[in-house]
C-alpha cells in the first residue's frame, strides 16, 4: 500500500466535522435528449438507511451511479463522506462499496479467488481472516471454492454482498440487493444488512422495487419519478400523507399520478 | 486532479491483484492456454516451410536466411502483444466486471499497467515455444540475434501496448460492438510496417506513412542485421522516440474515452 492509500483510509479534514454521508445538490443528468435525473437534492446523514424508490426509468440507477462516480453529472454537485465526487474519488472509493445487478463477479474465478482479488484492491488488512468472517456470516463456506458461474442466483447475490462488505465500507450503495432471491434468503440478507448498519454505524442507500423490504429496512424513503424527487420522508409519514397503509399502495399512486394532494403537502 | 487523470501513488498491491485475477482466469481454462500456443505454432510451421522452399530455389533468400522466419516471429510479438493486452481487457467486458473495478480504488494507470504485465505473460506463453519450434525444425535461432533482439522486442511491445490501450479505450466508450477493432486494427498496420519486404518497395508517398510507424524501423533493422550483418541503432532510437509519442497519445486517448464513457453511462451498460 502506498502512502497515498494510507492517507485515503484515514479520516481527513473534510471528515473531521462528520459531514453527511451523501450530499446531492441540484443534480442533473442528460443523456442526449433524455433528462434521466432532473435537478434532485437530498442529504443523507451518517448511519442512516435510505430507500430510493421509483418505477423503471425513474433515475434511481443513474443517481446511484453518479454518487459512485461511474457516471458524470451534467450539472449539480455530489459530496460523499465530505469529498467532492468524482474529483476527489480517490479519497473515498476505499471507504465505500456497492452491489448492483448491472455488474457481475468474474464467473470462472472461485468465490475465494474473487474475494481475495477485491480484498487486495481495497487493501484489506488481515484479508484471510476477513474472508473467513464473511464466509461464516454470509454462509458461503459450502461453495467458497466453487466457480462463481456455477452458483445459484441466491448464492451469487450473497457473494456479491460479501464483495460489497469486504472493506467494511462506511457507505454501502445497493441496487436491488434482494432481486431474484427467494423470500427466505431475501429476509436473511435484509437481517444481515440491518445488523451491519447497527454494528458499523454504516450508511446504506438502496434502490429497490420491493416495498416490504424498504418498509422494513429504511428509516427514510426518497420517491423518484421521471428524474425528479416526488416525495422524501419517513415511510410512516409518506404512507400517512397518501392515506395508505403500505408503501406499495403509495408507489402505485405515484406511478399512476394519483397524488391526492400529497405532493403539495410534501412541498409544504 | 480529475476523476480520470493519472493519480499519484501507484499501488503495486492493486496492480498485483489485477495480475492475480488474470492469472487465475488463465489457469482455470485450458482452452485459453491452448489458444496462446496454437496460433503462433501454426504460423511458424507454415512460414518456416515456405522459407525452406524459397531458400532452395532463390539465391537471394538463401543468403538472407531467416528473414522470413525472423519476420514472422517479430510480427507475432507485435500482434500477440497487443492481443494479450486487449484480451485481458475484454475479459472484464465479457464478465461485466468493469463497474466493480471502476468503483474500486483501482486507478486507470494501475489497470493499464496490469494489462501490460499480462500481455508480457501471455506473449511468453505463446512466443517462447514458437521460437523453440523455429530452432528445432528450421535451425533458426532468434536468440542468436543477441542484444539487438532486445531493442526489437522493446520497440514492438511498446507499439503493441499503444494500440492495445487505444482500442481498449474505444471498447470502453462504445461497448462490445467495437470489439472487432481489437482483432483487426493491427492488420491495418501490417502492409505499411513492411514486415516481409523493404520500405523501398512502397510508392514514395506511402514510404512517409511507413516511416511514421515504429515497427517499420524494427523490420528494416532486422533485415539489416540478417542480410548485411549490421545493427542499425539509429533505426532503433527513431522507433523508440515515435513509440514514446504513441504511448503518451494512447494514454491521453484512453483517459478521454473513459471520461466520455462516464458521460454517456456506458460503464453501467457495457453491452453492444
Amino acid at each position: 500500500m502506498t502512502e497515498n492509500d494510507n492517507a485515503a483510509s484515514r479520516p481527513t479534514v473534510a471528515d473531521s466535522t462528520l459531514s453527511a454521508a451523501i450530499e446531492v445538490d441540484r443534480l442533473v443528468k442528460v443523456y442526449k435528449q433524455t433528462r434521466a435525473v432532473d435537478g434532485i437534492s437530498f442529504t443523507l446523514p451518517r448511519g442512516s438507511i435510505t430507500g430510493l424508490l421509483g418505477g423503471n426509468g425513474a433515475g434511481k440507477t443513474t443517481t446511484i451511479a453518479m454518487i459512485m462516480g461511474l457516471v458524470l453529472p451534467t450539472s449539480g454537485r455530489v459530496r460523499v463522506l465530505g469529498h467532492r465526487m468524482p474529483e476527489q474519488s480517490a479519497a473515498v472509493l476505499g471507504r465505500m462499496n456497492f452491489e448492483s445487478p448491472y455488474v457481475d463477479m468474474p464467473m470462472r474465478l472461485t468465490v475465494r479467488q474473487n474475494l481475495t482479488i477485491f480484498g487486495k484492491l481495497y487493501a484489506v488488512k488481515g484479508l484471510t481472516d476477513r474472508i473467513a468472517k464473511l464466509a461464516e456470516d454470509l454462509d458461503l463456506n459450502d461453495f467458497i471454492d466453487r466457480a462463481n458461474g456455477k452458483l445459484s442466483a441466491g448464492q451469487k447475490t450473497r457473494v456479491a454482498l460479501a464483495k460489497a462488505l469486504i472493506n467494511e465500507p462506511e457507505l454501502l450503495l445497493l441496487d436491488e440487493p434482494t432481486a431474484s432471491l427467494d423470500p427466505d434468503t431475501a429476509d436473511w440478507v435484509r437481517a444481515h444488512l440491518e445488523r451491519y448498519r447497527k454494528d458499523n454505524n454504516a450508511t446504506i442507500l438502496l434502490a429497490s422495487h420491493n416495498m416490504l423490504e424498504v418498509e422494513r429496512l429504511c428509516d427514510r424513503v426518497i420517491i423518484m419519478k421521471r428524474g425528479r424527487v416526488e416525495d422524501d420522508d419517513t415511510p410512516d409519514a409518506i404512507m400517512a400523507r397518501y392515506n395508505r397503509t403500505t408503501l406499495e399502495e403509495v408507489f402505485l399512486d405515484v406511478a399512476r399520478g394519483r397524488t391526492n394532494g400529497a405532493r403539495e403537502e410534501a412541498g409544504r | 486532479m480529475t476523476d480520470v487523470t493519472l493519480h499519484r501513488g501507484i499501488s503495486v498491491q492493486r496492480i498485483g491483484a489485477m495480475i492475480l485475477r488474470y492469472w487465475y482466469l488463465l489457469m482455470s481454462s485450458w482452452p485459453r492456454l491452448l489458444e496462446l500456443l496454437y496460433w503462433p505454432a501454426l504460423q511458424i510451421i507454415t512460414w518456416g516451410f515456405l522459407q525452406l522452399y524459397i531458400a532452395q530455389n532463390a539465391n537471394f533468400f538463401a543468403r538472407a536466411g531467416g528473414t522470413l522466419i525472423g519476420a514472422v516471429i517479430l510480427w507475432d510479438i507485435l500482434f500477440r502483444g497487443q492481443l494479450g493486452f486487449s484480451i485481458s481487457f475484454l475479459e472484464e467486458m465479457w464478465a461485466r466486471n468493469l463497474g466493480n473495478l471502476m468503483m474500486s480504488p483501482l486507478k486507470p494507470i494501475e489497470f493499464l499497467l496490469s494489462l501490460m504485465v499480462m500481455s508480457l505473460i501471455r506473449l511468453a506463453i505463446g512466443v517462447i515455444p514458437m521460437t523453440l519450434l523455429a530452432l528445432v525444425f528450421f535451425h533458426f535461432n532468434v536468440y542468436s540475434l543477441g542484444l539487438p533482439l532486445i531493442a526489437f522486442f522493446c520497440n514492438l511491445i511498446f507499439t503493441s501496448w499503444s494500440v492495445g490501450i487505444f482500442v481498449s479505450g474505444l471498447v470502453l466508450r462504445n461497448g462490445l460492438g467495437a470489439e472487432s477493432i481489437v482483432w483487426t486494427l493491427m492488420f491495418a498496420i501490417m502492409p505499411l510496417a513492411c514486415i516481409y519486404y523493404p520500405v523501398g518497395v512502397l510508392p514514395p508517398w506511402l514510404q512517409y506513412v511507413a516511416w511514421s510507424l515504429p515497427p517499420t524501423y524494427v523490420f528494416e533493422g532486422m533485415r539489416a542485421l540478417l542480410i548485411e550483418k549490421s545493427f542499425r541503432i539509429d533505426l532503433m532510437l527513431d522507433a523508440l522516440a515515435i513509440n514514446a509519442v504513441l504511448l503518451v497519445a494512447s494514454f491521453g486517448a484512453f483517459l478521454a474515452l473513459l471520461r466520455s464513457a462516464k458521460n454517456n453511462g456506458s460503464l453501467l451498460s457495457g453491452g453492444e
